[in-house]
């Protein structure tokens, strides 16, 4: 799977997604510029997490009109698949490419912390190979996570199943306690209406390795290899 | 000629700065006031012919960069000096 990595000026979460694509799960990895205005050969785009253009006037106001966007759009509109990772996540809710939007942390905070997510949706292509009734450990690290949408935008949302994961207690429980930010619904990762574009604030790419004992975040690199695999091959025969 | 954008969180969103600017300015002693919103001002030097001309395209900037739709609200002033 030939993965492009997108770096803006400011971006810092741009290697460990190159780390974990190329020598954990043994994909092919470009790192493509903001300014560039093509796409290498793709199947899957990440758009890594960090601090692009400083946050400046909001989390990836700036980015989403960065020259690289309309290849990322087109790349989505022809069902490629795309991956943003926190900023990544507030850069497709600028562009569009996800419903709704970001606001700062309820308690004003930035936090840095393990949390645990409940899995909305076995189905997609980022999440296939998550065991039922698994909750994933995964860190996250922001400051504007809390995500909003219109009520009639959030029940849509909810009624084509693109929540993809909300935060929970270790047992899968939603709770206030559990959702660190004040997101809507406790959302912590959605899906697009065709399902080939995931945005999510927590941090996968930081827990996929024994080393780093966390690791169930390798379940959602997992699920996009093994969604390629079989339609790469289902492709050939 | 110079263009004033005013942008706010949209009223029913939750606004954590106005939240904690209204209870900061209860302990300093102000007493009576009710709500803050906390937003941004962009103080913008636009090339236009007249002001209606340079109050839409604040309006257009506001729009397409320097509001959120989902979230903020907009107003574009053209200052009288």
């Amino acid at each position: 799977m030939k993965v492009s990595v997108l770096v803006f000026p400011g971006s810092n979460c741009d290697q460990d997604c190159r780390h974990v694509c190329e020598k954990v799960f043994g994909c092919s990895v470009e790192m493509v510029w903001h300014r560039e205005t093509k796409l290498p050969p793709t199947d899957l785009v990440v758009i890594p997490g960090g601090f692009s253009y400083g946050d400046y006037l909001r989390a990836g106001a700036i980015a989403r009109f960065a020259p690289i966007m309309a290849a990322v759009q087109e790349h989505a509109e022809n069902g490629g698949l795309v991956f943003g990772i926190c900023n990544g996540f507030q850069i497709l809710l600028e562009a569009g490419m996800l419903p709704g939007a970001m606001r700062m942390n309820k308690d004003r905070r930035f936090i840095c912390k393990d949390i645990h997510l409940k899995v909305e949706n076995h189905e997609s292509a980022f999440s296939s190979a998550i065991p039922e009734g698994k909750t994933l450990k995964v860190p996250i690290a922001h400051h504007e996570g809390n995500w909003v949408a219109s009520e009639e935008t959030y029940q849509r949302v909810i009624d084509q199943g693109q929540i993809l994961f909300r935060y929970a207690t270790a047992e899968g429980e939603l709770t206030p306690e559990s959702n660190p930010n004040g997101s809507m619904g406790n959302v912590a990762g959605l899906i697009n209406s065709q399902g080939n574009v995931l945005g999510m604030m927590p941090h996968p790419e930081r827990a996929s390795e024994t080393e780093l004992g966390i690791t169930d975040g390798s379940y959602i690199f997992e699920s996009i290899l093994q969604n390629f695999n079989q339609r790469a091959s289902s492709i050939v025969s | 000629m110079k263009v004033e954008v005013v942008v706010l969180p949209r009223r029913g969103i939750l606004d954590p700065q106005g939240k904690t600017i209204s209870e900061a300015l209860g302990n300093t002693g102000f007493s009576g006031v009710s709500s803050v919103r906390a937003g941004k001002f962009f103080e913008l030097e636009i090339e236009a012919e007249s002001a209606a001309q340079a109050k839409e395209a604040g309006a257009e900037m506001a729009r397409t960069l320097l509001a959120n739709p989902v979230t903020e609200d907009f107003r574009v002033l053209i200052p009288s000096e």
